[in-house]
């Protein structure tokens, strides 16, 4: 049976068509799945993508985690289902709580939009285990709130448990740490502010997305 | 009982405010040179029906803990007020 990943749109999200792009890249299928829908129309992995959800009102993705969808998220993720979430996508799973942590406004004034180098950090999570330990990745990054924060206790654990997957090699937005992404215990969710999708061919200046996309595909084989 | 509730909604100590440092910033242009410390928060307003202040106030702060703050970056003081 083909491999499906889910890739679920909100009223806001836009950055849905470049996964599904690279979701396809990988000669999987990709699947848009609707907010208001309950099922995860037995898709084998789940991409929240970036954007606005809900027009980022209260805070980002404090009223999307209420959507239908996200209870079906939430329960395949406690399942061991590969999850991960780009940008707004990491902003609503610390809402939902499947990571933990916040998304603060960057420390300077500025939205950022720029190309970021990232250092991978842990080759043990389902959006990374196909990449090199140590390498210097090039990803792009557009956010106002990108600064990671967690209590010192949270952090601690985080090291701790090589739960950090990706750290800026200069960091832009006042991290904490300088994470740029996180894992849970399961390793099977993941979380990071840079857009890989967006890094999937050398005609769009990098192409070090590709080998997290085929990561995802690779857990799901795995199984 | 029916009380109007308002809740304000501060960023907690230490997290990043660039409201309100832009805000700082711009103050003494006006000649106001002795405004520091300046931060941005939301104040939100609604009615609630319940037996008695009590309980309005333990469902209220349920509501802050679990949807209208992000407890890891912001604090809600509520304010109660019997209606009429």
């Amino acid at each position: 049976m083909t491999t499906r990943v889910g890739v679920v749109v909100f009223p806001g999200s836009n950055c849905e068509q470049d996964v599904c792009e690279a979701v396809r890249q990988q000669g999987v299928q990709a699947e848009i799945l609707w907010h208001g829908d309950s099922s995860l129309q037995q898709c084998d992995a789940i991409v929240i993508p970036g954007g606005f959800a809900y027009g980022d009102y209260l805070r980002p993705g404090a009223i999307a985690r209420f959507s239908p969808v996200m209870g079906a998220v939430s329960q395949f993720a406690r399942e061991g289902g590969p999850v991960v979430g780009i940008c707004n996508g990491f902003q609503i799973l610390t809402e939902a709580g499947l990571l933990p942590g916040a998304l603060q406004k960057n420390r300077g004034l500025k939205f950022l939009c720029s190309e970021a180098q990232l250092r991978v950090e842990s080759t043990n999570s389902v959006l990374t285990q196909q990449l090199d330990l140590g390498a210097v990745v090039s990803i792009p990054i557009n956010h106002f709130e990108g600064n990671y924060t967690c209590d010192a206790q949270t952090l601690q654990q985080l090291q701790q448990e090589d739960r950090i997957v990706f750290r800026y090699v200069n960091n832009p937005n006042g991290s904490v740490d300088d994470i740029a992404g996180v894992c849970n215990e399961g390793r099977n969710v993941v979380g990071l502010m840079p857009h890989p999708e967006r890094a999937i061919s050398d005609l769009l200046g990098s192409s070090d997305g590709i080998a997290m996309f085929r990561s995802l595909v690779s857990s799901v084989m795995a199984g | 009982m029916k009380f109007s509730v308002q809740v304000e909604v501060r960023l907690r100590p230490g997290i990043a405010d660039p409201q309100g440092s832009t805000i700082e910033r711009a103050v003494p242009t006006l000649g106001f040179s002795d405004i520091k410390n300046v931060r941005v928060g939301k104040s939100i307003r609604f009615e609630i029906e319940a037996n008695d202040e009590q309980s309005a106030r333990s469902q209220v702060e349920d509501l802050c803990g679990r949807f209208l703050t992000n407890p890891v970056i912001e604090d809600a003081f509520v304010e109660l007020e019997l209606m009429p």
